[in-house]
């Protein structure tokens, strides 16, 4: 308790300095998300039309997804040097494959039913898409974005480590000079703002679309 | 790839500790695991107890997880195998659940009324039954962890992580490939392996 204290007195004394990184923390982590989602939401329309497509695109996500966040970030550099874009590039890798197998799942696994009385309605093609397929697949789709705001936000405390900044400096500043206070400074925020997100989605998820089904 | 030629030794070296690492996490998790999902099976309330505050574990990230054991631990093996383990929780904790619930009822009625203590039915009935979830659970466990892992390099644990950070220190884009490519082979290598395991088991089951 001493060391929170410890924690949270240093937090009051240089407010600048802590709020610059949890500002940084936010961008990157919120830019990342808006940008996966932004390509990762038409693509999916994109691929259910083609099943060679489809093919593509999921297994290509999937073999991203098995790198480790760390070596996603690392390889950055080489490519982009360092700061903030290179980190927000990276978490937008690691957004992409929940966000985008989600949807195409949630696209492709409509009711045929459904789809088959809107045709029978006369619905064009773009119809069904705009009326039923997106509606129905829109739990599937919030899902992705739940999944993929956790790791973006895991992702983000390793920014630092590539001159992203963000709350993990305060982590990589406590680990390299054994400051135990200042490691709480990056672990306590850090780990509210996971607990906060995950929560706060999963009680959205449950408004809009009711109780979700037992996994 | 010059590096990596004559680095072999480092790397074996690197990749055995990440191995190590893993798998000893995924022992612990899954020892804790069976436990309490023994314990928790047939008791709602308590499950649910035990689901939220893995699940909480699950969502904090490794690195501030990790910050949070240094004060107690230290550096080294024992905040890395801690906090591993602490993460394969959530997903080992649901399949032994789901695995022990799946037996059928008539089953157990089968077990009692052939005078099975409940120790018996336990290890001769209902654990061989949940296996194939249960060892599904274990890959999940398993490759979500070696990815992980490598974040443990931060805290001097070692393994792949370590090439990956020399690699960022130094500028040296090769080192940064060779360890995340090792890991996500790694990870794919036991995906398989043991995708082929369950198959093999669950047809077992019926046969």
């Amino acid at each position: 308790m001493n060391l929170l204290t410890e924690a949270i007195t240093w937090i009051a004394d240089n407010p600048g300095q802590f709020n610059r990184a949890l500002g940084q923390h936010l961008l990157m982590s919120i830019s990342a998300i808006v940008i996966a989602l932004s390509i990762g939401l038409p693509l999916a329309i994109i691929i259910i039309r083609s099943r060679l497509m489809a093919t593509l695109a999921v297994n290509s996500v999937n073999a991203l997804r098995t790198l480790p966040s760390l070596a996603i970030l690392a390889i950055m550099m080489p490519i982009l040097g360092i700061g903030l874009w290179p980190s927000i590039v990276a978490l937008t890798i690691l957004a992409l494959p929940p966000i985008l197998i989600n949807a195409y799942i949630g696209l492709r696994d409509v009711d045929p039913d459904a789809v088959e009385a809107a045709t029978g309605m006369g619905m064009s093609e773009r119809q069904i898409l705009r009326k039923i397929r997106i509606p129905l697949a829109a739990p599937a789709m919030f899902a992705g974005l739940r999944t993929a705001s956790v790791q973006v936000l895991a992702g983000a405390t390793l920014a630092p480590f590539i001159g992203g900044g963000g709350l993990g400096d305060f982590i990589a500043v406590g680990i390299a000079g054994m400051n135990q206070s200042r490691l709480l400074v990056g672990a306590v925020p850090i780990a509210i703002l996971a607990l906060g997100t995950e929560f706060l989605l999963g009680q959205t998820e449950r408004v809009l679309f009711g109780e979700r089904r037992a996994a | 790839m010059t590096w990596a030629h004559k680095n072999i030794g480092v790397i074996l070296e690197a990749a055995g500790q990440h191995l190590l690492l893993s798998f000893l996490s995924v022992i612990i998790g899954c020892a804790i695991a069976l436990v309490l999902g023994i314990i928790s099976a047939r008791r709602q309330k308590l499950y649910v107890l035990f689901l939220t505050l893995a699940g909480i574990i699950f969502v904090i990230p490794s690195l501030a997880l990790f910050a949070f054991l240094i004060p107690v631990m230290g550096l080294g093996m024992k905040p890395a195998l801690t906090g591993l383990s602490s993460y394969c929780l959530l997903i080992l904790l649901r399949n032994v659940v789901t695995g022990l619930r799946n037996v059928p009822a008539d089953v157990l009625d089968a077990a009692d009324g052939m005078g099975f203590s409940r120790w018996q039915r336990l290890t001769k009935i209902e654990l061989p039954l949940a296996l194939p979830l249960i060892v599904s659970g274990i890959r999940i466990a398993l490759v979500t962890v070696i990815g992980i892992a490598t974040v443990a390099a931060f805290i001097d644990a070692g393994g792949l992580g370590s090439i990956i950070l020399a690699g960022i220190d130094q500028s040296y884009p090769e080192k940064v490939i060779v360890g995340g490519v090792l890991t996500a082979l790694i990870a794919v290598f036991f995906d398989l392996s043991m995708t082929w395991m369950e198959k093999r088991l669950s047809r077992e089951k019926q046969a």
